[in-house]
């Protein structure tokens, strides 16, 4: 009963924080996204015509919303939870008997809550651009909740590393971001020469992508059971290695 | 603790059993310390900046790991109870750690949600404690926007919401203006009263000197002294009092039976050493035909003790460093 007391005090405070500077949390993805969908698929994906048997605004369309869920369940974990490192009051939770598995689930339900949140809205406003008829309901949402749970860890996992807010930054920029748009957002991998098309296999994001595609127009570069699977495996090893982490004191324990 | 309390064998809030950190940088912070709190006591903890205290208050609350020893709260194994342990203890760090950006309120009800608290009892308790703290008016505030001395009774407002049967207090008073940190003792001393354990560290000694029973020395992570108050302060074998004169000193009125300095016409310094009481003292006044206006300590009687112990320790060092066989 304490924990799960303390579970519903750090996923409200999260949502909470989420709605209260909603400008830099919800505006800035949508309008961003609402250019991709302007500049890449009315005005360019008009020439480009077709892309896996679909408009190209149709594929595309499910390639932003889970860009956008990753992006930002990453951003609000990493920023929310180094913000609390870097001003300490992450040490409410760890002199109280908060245990290491409630504060993990408890900052990955904030960055779910903001990944499905600005999510929700890219799909809103991908529905200006675009039908968007969604064939697997059950598939396309629990891909999107998945890859979103995975992602929030991922933004935990930065958090407890970085020291400075330069920390942050690093890896949504040099790692996630390219991962990110090679991964099937604008394209299908059968454009790809083999070689390359290999290569983006080793690229956990391709799956996730390709996963929600499945789920909304039907169409896949991957095995949807493949796709699962490796969602699962990315899920339980970023569980393992925060509760690691967090039990060992690293970065935020003397 | 003391000696004379082993028979009765109080029941302790606190008990370290040589306890030692050594940090990745192989600075020694506590070098085997041994500390027992008694249930209900008000304990101060003291020592120069980088003696161990605030080391010792991160292992009590689970901020710093510690390398080896023994800590039992309320008869609770930390490395066993630990969630046990975390909910008799409250904290108020000697840093600010209040999230700036949530408001007073809800600082304080996050807090009591961590410890189990629900929700509809949390915000009652919550507004218990800021009431006592005079907070209450100021909670749709956010803490960034409050005064030194707020924050400062905002995280002991925090501290004492899932009411912890030992509080620790690492410099709560610390830039806080004599007012508000007088206002703070009195209500320090109330909850002590109602029987929550207090550990103080402080480096104003008169407030420890004022509020707490026993008291503990620490300095370069060992424990230097560990007694009952009033004990440790009759260690003192003598006291310096100045004395603020009506009429200057002339060469005909002398101070007999007592070492004293002229510090300007009207003051003079008189040292009185143990076996020497202060009736003796009024009477060579008289005597001498002095008339004293006021009379007052020159240096606080822990202040005192406090610096001897650590100038012994840092003339013991020196020796060490320089040469066993020069005096230093």
């Amino acid at each position: 009963m304490q924990q799960f007391v303390a579970l519903k005090t750090i996923a409200r405070k999260e949502v909470v924080r989420i709605l209260r500077i909603w400008m830099q949390t919800i505006v800035p993805p949508v309008i961003t996204m609402s250019l991709y969908f302007i500049i890449f698929g009315n005005l360019i994906g008009r020439r480009v015509g077709e892309m896996g048997g679909f408009e190209y605004m149709q594929f595309m369309a499910p390639g932003l919303i889970m860009m956008s869920v990753i992006t930002n369940s990453y951003g609000n974990v990493v920023s929310s939870f180094f913000a609390a490192k870097f001003q300490r009051h992450l040490e409410e939770m760890l002199v109280a008997p908060v245990s290491n598995s409630v504060i993990i689930i408890g900052h990955m339900a904030g960055g779910v809550a903001r990944g499905l949140t600005v999510g929700a809205v890219v799909t809103v406003v991908a529905l200006f651009f675009t039908e968007v008829n969604v064939q697997h309901p059950l598939i396309a949402f629990s891909i999107l909740f998945l890859t979103s749970m995975v992602f929030s860890l991922g933004g935990m996992i930065n958090a407890i590393f970085a020291t400075k807010f330069d920390d942050i930054s690093i890896i949504p920029s040099f790692v996630l971001g390219p991962l990110t748009y090679l991964g099937g957002v604008f394209y299908t991998t059968a454009l790809l020469p083999d070689f390359w098309a290999k290569l983006s296999a080793l690229n956990p994001i391709l799956y996730m992508v390709n996963g929600f595609r499945y789920g909304v127009i039907g169409v896949s570069d991957i095995d949807i059971v493949t796709a699962y699977t490796i969602i699962i495996i990315f899920l339980l090893l970023g569980f393992a290695t925060c509760s690691f982490l967090l039990s060992r004191g690293i970065g935020i324990r003397e | 603790m003391a000696s004379s309390h082993a028979q009765s064998q109080p029941m302790h809030a606190l008990s370290i059993k040589n306890l030692s950190k050594t940090y990745s940088n192989g600075v020694v912070a506590l070098n085997g310390i041994d500390l027992d709190v008694e249930d209900g006591d008000f304990f101060a903890l003291l020592g120069p900046n980088g003696a161990g205290k605030t080391t010792v208050i991160g292992i009590l609350t689970s901020l710093i790991n510690r390398t080896s020893g023994e800590i039992t709260v309320f008869g609770h194994n930390l490395s066993v109870e630990r969630e046990v342990v975390k909910n008799c203890i409250g904290v108020v760090p000697q840093e600010l750690n209040l999230n700036q950006w949530d408001n007073v309120f809800n600082c304080v009800l996050h807090c009591a949600g961590f410890y189990g608290i629900p929700r509809k009892e949390a915000k009652v308790r919550t507004q218990q404690c800021l009431e006592e703290l005079q907070l209450w008016d100021r909670r749709t505030e956010t803490a960034r926007n409050l005064s030194g001395g707020m924050k400062r009774r905002l995280m002991i407002a925090r501290a004492l919401v899932h009411k912890p049967r030992l509080l620790i207090l690492d410099e709560p008073t610390a830039g806080v203006d004599i007012e508000i940190r007088r206002s703070m003792w009195d209500y320090l001393k109330h909850i002590n009263e109602m029987g929550t354990t207090i550990i103080l560290t402080t480096h104003y000694l008169e407030e420890a000197e004022n509020l707490c029973r026993h008291v503990g020395i620490i300095d370069a992570g060992r424990i230097v002294e560990n007694d009952h108050m009033s004990a440790v302060l009759r260690k003192l074998h003598q006291e310096m009092f100045v004395l603020s004169l009506k009429e200057p000193l002339s060469d005909q009125r002398k101070l007999k039976g007592f070492n004293y300095k002229e510090l300007n016409e009207t003051e003079i310094e008189v040292q009185v050493f143990h076996d020497q009481d202060l009736n003796t003292l009024f009477d060579a006044l008289s005597e001498a035909g002095i008339s004293v206006l006021s009379m007052r300590n020159k240096r606080n009687r822990l202040e005192e003790l406090f610096m001897r112990l650590v100038e012994r320790r840092e003339q013991e060092h020196i020796q060490k460093v320089i040469h066993p066989e020069i005096n230093v």
